[in-house]
């Protein structure tokens, strides 16, 4: 009780600690100096720099293959590189690592035997939290997420953009402060993907939250993030790094056609096309 | 389809046999065929009637029969999860049994029925042991199964909410072999009853199992007809009331959790 009563207050949300099932959980920051990794004989991953300040949303683009879910990996504290240093809120340790990072992966993994609100609450209930209370606190977020209604169903009867919002509600409720989102929308078509790009921005405008959103998308990144880097084909190293002057477009059809988009996008796609060769 | 023309045409399957069998017994036409006494040849309408007149024995031997199926049936059903969940759970217990678990199965229970009579004697005991060995092999093979057939982006997706082994385990692995602990349980409960006739026969002085061999020494064939017939049901009713019990727990499509 005492949590959720803090977690109203702004000032509370800013002091939001990780682990404590807080779906408004303050940014941290990530800090990625020089790392490096292989698998076998394979090299995925030369040599990256990369850093997101607290509450900042990073996309990383490059092209299919190059490591960039084995970056989030990396991130999570899933696995250890084999040299540099990763930094989640100024902790260097896989295990602390992996306690403020919640990872959304590629495929929505919903459980089909749960609810959408038992699925969207799995990660307090994983904290201990008991059945009414962590139902209680994930139903809070259905209306603002736009599923409003879909809490008794269960994921096989959802449409593919609802179980990525249901997925999406599931890593917001671990209440960490770092969000690893893996090409979240890469399995829907063309026009969910968009609808749920808008989707996103909205959410994630008014949050907090550290992002890191991979994608291969690059019109998807210019527009969800404050920031882009674009990754070059495997071993991956850094192609370009792109400053987003006006973050966070109000409407994505204005945004994604305006002229400044346009040059942007342009300079993505270039740095991606030369990072491939 | 309605459930009326769903079970129309197995019904008439059965019913046209019985009819032929019916026919050909009361001719004689099966006892000439394997130059036997009329009275070796039983016609449904005798089974009928041996069900009915011995109906009192019968009964009691069904009870004494389905009391050892099902203990011997959940013994089997208990251990075999708690020997999955520890062989899922640890990698060198499963690489140190499962050889053995297998080779247990190559054993033929009518070989070792014998042997659990010469130990245990002829009392309960040795019947539900017997009964619990059949149905411990599918029980635990298909758990296990299930156990280790979970998506492994499923566990990851556990570990970076937070979970620990055993969350991991009641939360996602469970569930999600269910669907192949029933259909290992399905099988279990088809040869418990098997191995209920074989362990009577190796010794015992009661049941349904022992009552076909006092019938048959005594040529009561339309008895021994009655006794199997009985057999035959009870293995059905328990088989569908595991079923009915799986479509209650099991609500879910079960196809998408396990890696394809």
């Amino acid at each position: 009780m005492l949590t959720r009563l803090r977690e109203g207050t702004p000032d509370a949300a800013r002091e939001g600690r990780a682990g404590e099932g807080s779906a408004n959980a303050a940014g941290a920051t990530v800090r990625i100096e020089a790392v490096a990794q292989s698998f076998g004989d394979l090299r995925a991953i030369e040599r990256i720099d990369l850093e997101a300040d607290a509450g900042e949303v990073v996309g990383l683009v490059g092209p299919s293959g190059c490591g960039k879910t084995t970056l989030l990996e990396l991130m999570a504290g899933l696995r250890e590189p084999d040299s540099g240093t990763i930094a989640v809120g100024e902790r260097t340790e896989p295990s602390e690592r992996l306690d403020r990072c919640a990872y959304m992966p590629q495929r929505d993994l919903l459980l089909p035997w749960l609810s959408a609100l038992d699925n969207a609450a799995l990660a307090l209930r994983v904290a201990g939290t008991p059945r009414r209370e962590a139902r209680d606190r994930a139903g809070e977020h259905f209306e603002r997420l736009g599923l409003a209604g879909f809490e008794a169903v269960r994921p096989d009867e959802l449409s593919g953009g609802m179980r990525q919002r249901v997925a999406f509600l599931r890593t917001l409720m671990a209440g960490r402060p770092v969000l690893l989102l893996d090409e979240p929308f890469a399995s829907l078509d063309a026009i969910t993907r968009a609808e749920m790009q808008s989707w996103l921005a909205g959410v994630l405008g008014p949050d907090r939250h550290t992002v890191l959103l991979v994608t291969h998308d690059v019109e998807e990144a210019l527009y969800l993030s404050d920031r882009v880097v674009v990754l070059s084909s495997r071993p991956a190293m850094v192609a370009d790094r792109i400053e987003i002057p006006a973050p966070r477009w109000a409407d994505r059809a204005g945004a994604v056609t305006s002229p400044q988009f346009a040059e942007l996008k342009q300079r993505a796609l270039r740095s991606l096309a030369e990072g491939s060769r | 389809m309605t459930v009326a023309r769903r079970y129309l045409a197995p019904v008439a399957v059965i019913v046209l046999l019985l009819g032929l069998w019916e026919v050909a017994a009361q001719w004689d036409w099966i006892a000439n065929a394997l130059n036997l006494q009329d009275f070796l040849v039983p016609a449904p309408s005798d089974i009928a009637t041996s069900l009915w007149e011995d109906r009192s024995l019968l009964l009691d031997d069904t009870w004494v029969t389905l009391r050892e199926v099902l203990l011997g049936f959940l013994c089997a059903l208990a251990a075999g999860l708690a020997f999955a969940i520890v062989l899922h759970l640890s990698d060198t217990l499963r690489r140190a049994f499962y050889p053995l678990l297998v080779a247990s199965q190559t054993i033929p229970p009518v070989a070792i029925a014998p042997i659990l009579v010469v130990w245990f004697g002829f009392g309960l005991g040795p019947k539900v042991l017997l009964i619990a060995l059949v149905c411990f092999f599918p029980v635990t093979v298909n758990t296990l199964d299930g156990l280790r057939s979970v998506d492994p982006q499923l566990i990851t997706m556990m570990r970076t909410l937070g979970a620990s082994r055993g969350q991991i385990l009641g939360r996602v692995e469970l569930p999600s072999a269910l669907p192949f602990f029933f259909s290992g349980t399905k099988i279990a409960i088809a040869v418990a009853v098997i191995g209920a006739v074989f362990a009577e026969w190796a010794g015992a002085s009661s049941g349904l199992g022992h009552q076909i061999l006092i019938a048959s020494s005594n040529l009561l064939t339309a008895r021994m007809f009655a006794a199997i017939t009985l057999l035959s049901v009870m293995a059905i009713v328990l088989f569908a009331l595991v079923s009915l019990i799986e479509r209650r727990v099991i609500t879910w499509d079960s196809r998408g959790v396990t890696r394809a």
